[in-house]
Formats: structure tokens, sequence, C-alpha cells
């Protein structure tokens, strides 16, 4: 029977590449369609009422949402070049970091680059904090997921692309490979991955993205 | 094989702890419980949960598992021979995640904010709450349990919140089942399971509990 593959998203979400770097792991053939966030598709809206937000994936006709959930859908569906381990354990561990990424570390990182003077110093410390967890994670290993690109690495994908911009944009080291050293490295193995090469979104447009994100930011200055 | 060491931190009133009281007693695992002060951690708990410092945590022969979902499904996946939660298959199983996350997004702060809030805050807050509880409502149409004829995780991830609803609805002065009459009910026959109703916080307590946080914070 021929699958039915279809990804809603948007060309430069995080979320969004995690589905795409699963999908392309999985040596799986799917059509894209690229949402517009202002004007939403009335399929995203039928797919993903709850939170009417991509991605979405769309299986034979049947919608997946939420990043990390679809993650789990495409590993347990598909079984070759698995992502998550097999141990419970194990996967309970990459599940509480995984979602220890997106609850904490995200926002963290995120406040530092949106705030100013005062406020941004104090949001150093916490983001902080937060990357040191990763970095211990890291320890002896070469990807969160071992010795391969797993869930882990997908969930925290965002870091690899994203980070170095957000530095540029505030002038700011957020991940110092002198106190982050495993995890500056795994950010560029990661990067260099031809897998995740392949799907990364063009840098200047990101750069582009995200100043203008931090604009209205900026004008709320004390 | 050497008997399996299971420690439970937990507090009482939690509805995150209860989830995991619930699943452990779906699968008969005998276990330790330890109530946690939270005013005053144990140097255990912030050895075995030191990113969070939060119960619940499950320590499974010394190895700590954190985050109540988290530890509902490793639960699942651990003692697969018994009361299965989660659907075998992957699209049910997708399903069944995505509503346990709906409401760990959505209903802890909402319920709070009923005991916390007053004026018009209250009322935007009572009315936020009434619609997550439709939305949950109408994804359980006309089954018996979330995941159709068996109890399940999204039941799991749910039921305990129920324990609150007395606290909830008499500080915020309105009634889930004069909006949600089905989830009511589904919450009742829920309650008939042995393993809920002895895994469940006393509503009674749970509204001390309320009132004692009231009066800690200054909250009117």
């Amino acid at each position: 029977m021929a699958e039915e593959l279809k990804l809603f998203r948007t060309w430069s979400s995080p979320y969004s590449l995690r589905v795409v770097h699963a999908l392309k792991i999985k040596g799986l053939e799917y059509e894209t369609i690229l949402e517009d966030l202002q004007n939403k598709s009335a399929a995203v809206l039928e797919y993903n009422p709850t939170y009417k937000k991509v991605p979405v994936l769309v299986h034979n006709g049947k919608p997946i949402c939420e990043s990390l959930l679809i993650l789990e859908y495409i590993d347990e569906t598909w079984k070759q070049r698995p992502l998550l381990p097999q141990d419970p354990y194990q996967k309970a561990m990459a599940r509480f970091w995984a979602k220890f990424g997106d609850d904490k570390v995200l926002p963290s990182i995120w406040t530092v680059f949106i705030s100013q003077g005062k406020e941004q110093e104090e949001a150093i410390a916490p983001a902080a904090g937060n990357l040191k967890f990763l970095e211990e994670q890291l320890k002896g290993k070469k990807f969160f997921g071992g010795e391969t690109i797993g869930y882990l690495d997908l969930a925290f994908g965002w870091m690899a692309n994203l980070i170095s911009i957000l530095e540029e944009i505030v002038d700011l080291k957020l991940v110092d490979p002198e106190i982050f050293p495993l995890l500056s490295t795994w950010m560029n193995t990661f990067s260099d991955d031809p897998v995740i090469k392949e799907c990364w979104p063009p840098r200047d447009k990101m750069v582009e993205k995200f100043k203008a994100m931090r604009e209205p930011y900026l004008q709320r200055t004390a | 094989m050497a008997k399996d060491e299971v420690v439970l931190l937990d507090a009482y009133v939690s509805m995150f702890g209860m989830r995991v009281r619930l699943a452990l007693a779906e699968k008969g695992v005998e276990y330790e419980y330890r109530e946690e002060d939270l005013a005053n951690k144990s140097p255990l708990l912030l050895q075995m949960n030191p990113v969070h410092k939060k119960i619940p945590v499950l320590i499974h022969n010394g190895k700590p598992v954190c985050e109540s979902l988290v530890i509902v499904q490793y639960i699942d996946e651990v003692w697969k021979d018994k009361s299965p939660l989660l659907p075998s298959e992957p699209y049910q199983r997708a399903q069944a995640r995505f509503w346990a996350d709906y409401i760990d997004k959505k209903i802890y702060d909402a319920g709070r904010k009923l005991w916390t809030t007053k004026g018009e805050e209250l009322e935007s807050s009572k009315k936020a709450f009434i619609e997550i509880m439709k939305v949950l409502e109408g994804e359980l149409g006309d089954k018996s349990y979330f995941g159709g004829e068996n109890f399940g995780f999204v039941d799991v991830a749910l039921i305990p919140f129920y324990s609150w609803f007395d606290a909830y609805e008499t500080c915020a002065n309105f009634s889930v089942e004069e909006h949600c009459p089905k989830l009511i009910a589904w919450a009742k026959r829920c309650m008939e399971r042995e393993t809920v109703s002895k895994s469940l916080a006393d509503p009674k307590k749970i509204y001390d509990f309320v009132l004692l946080m009231k009066k800690k914070f200054g909250i009117e």
C-alpha cells in the first residue's frame, strides 16, 4: 500500500526541523506544505484544531501534532534506524531531557536574547545553569544518542542551528566553547552531519528573521 | 531474580504524584511511599532530582525517573505484562500522548488561578478552566474512558485533577458538572475502580491544604 506522508511546516521553525531531520534519517518520502503563520491554511486548522500550530505530520490522512510526539510516532511506525533507545530507563531519560530542553533551556536562552542591560545580565546565569546539565549529559558521548544521532539530538537540534545566529545578533557568547566544550563540539558535529546539513534553513534569512523578532523587545527600553 | 526495589518520593495532595501512585497500583507493583515536606525537601529528593527538585520521583533499583508522565510511561514499559496503559498501535499511542500532554500544558496553571485570584481575574480564569474541560469532554465523546473501552494513559493523566475539583469549585464558586456532565460521569466511573479510589487524595484534605496555602500567601 502506498504511504501518503505530508508535513505541514514553516521554513524556519526549529520544531519543524526536528521532523524534517527524523524523516530524512528514516529515509522517508513525503510532501512538504509550507505554511505562513500569519495566514494559516484551512488544512492546518482542520488537522490541529487544538493548537492551530505546525508542524503537523499527516500519515494516510491522519494527523499527528507536537514535534516530540511526531518523532516518537515516526520511530514507532518505521523501525529502521531507531531514534529512541530500546531500554525503558534510557528511553525515560531521553524523554526527560527533551522535555527539559523545551520547558527550560529554550525559554532561558530566549530570555537572554530578548532582554537587555541588567535584565540580560541576570538572565545569563539561569541559562548557563541549564546548559551545564546538558554538558554533563554529553560526557563520554559523541551524540546525546550515543554513537549516532538520535531522538535527543533532534530535540536539541535547534541549538546547533540557532545559537550562533542569536549570538551574532546580540553580540554575546551563549555557549562559550571554553565553558561548554562538549556542547560546542556536539553543535558542530551535529551541524556537519550530511543528513542534518542538507536541511538547514538559509542562515542569512534566519538572521534577518530573528533580528526582526527581537525588535519589539528593543523598543521597550527602560 | 532479585526483587525490584521501588521507592516513590511524593506529596499526598499532588495530582502529579497521584498519577504515579495510580500507575503503580494498576500494575500491582509493591513500593515504598515517602511523603516529602515541600517546604523542607529531603537530601534524597535533591539528589535524585537535581534538575527540578520536584516530586514525584520514582526510584527503581536506585535509579531515579522524574516528570510524572515520563514516569507513567516508564512504569507501563517495565511492567508491561499487566494492565497496559498505552495502546499498542502507534497512531493511538500518539493520540494518547497528545491528550496527556494537553492536560499537562493546561490544567495545573488554569486550576491554580481558581484559588489564587479574585474579582475579574477569577471570572476570566473560570471561563478559561471551563473551556479546557469542554475540550476534554469533547475528546471523551461517548466513550467509557479516553482510550475507549479500557482505562488507560489519558485517564491516568487526568483523573487526579478530579480530587482537586471540590477545592476549585468551592473557591471559585462554580460547578464543573453543570458545564461538563459527561466528564463528571467519566470521573465517577473512574472512581469506581479500586486502584483509583485508593490512589487519589481525599478532596476534603486537599481543600484544607488549599485554605492553608491561601492563608500562607495572603490570598483572600
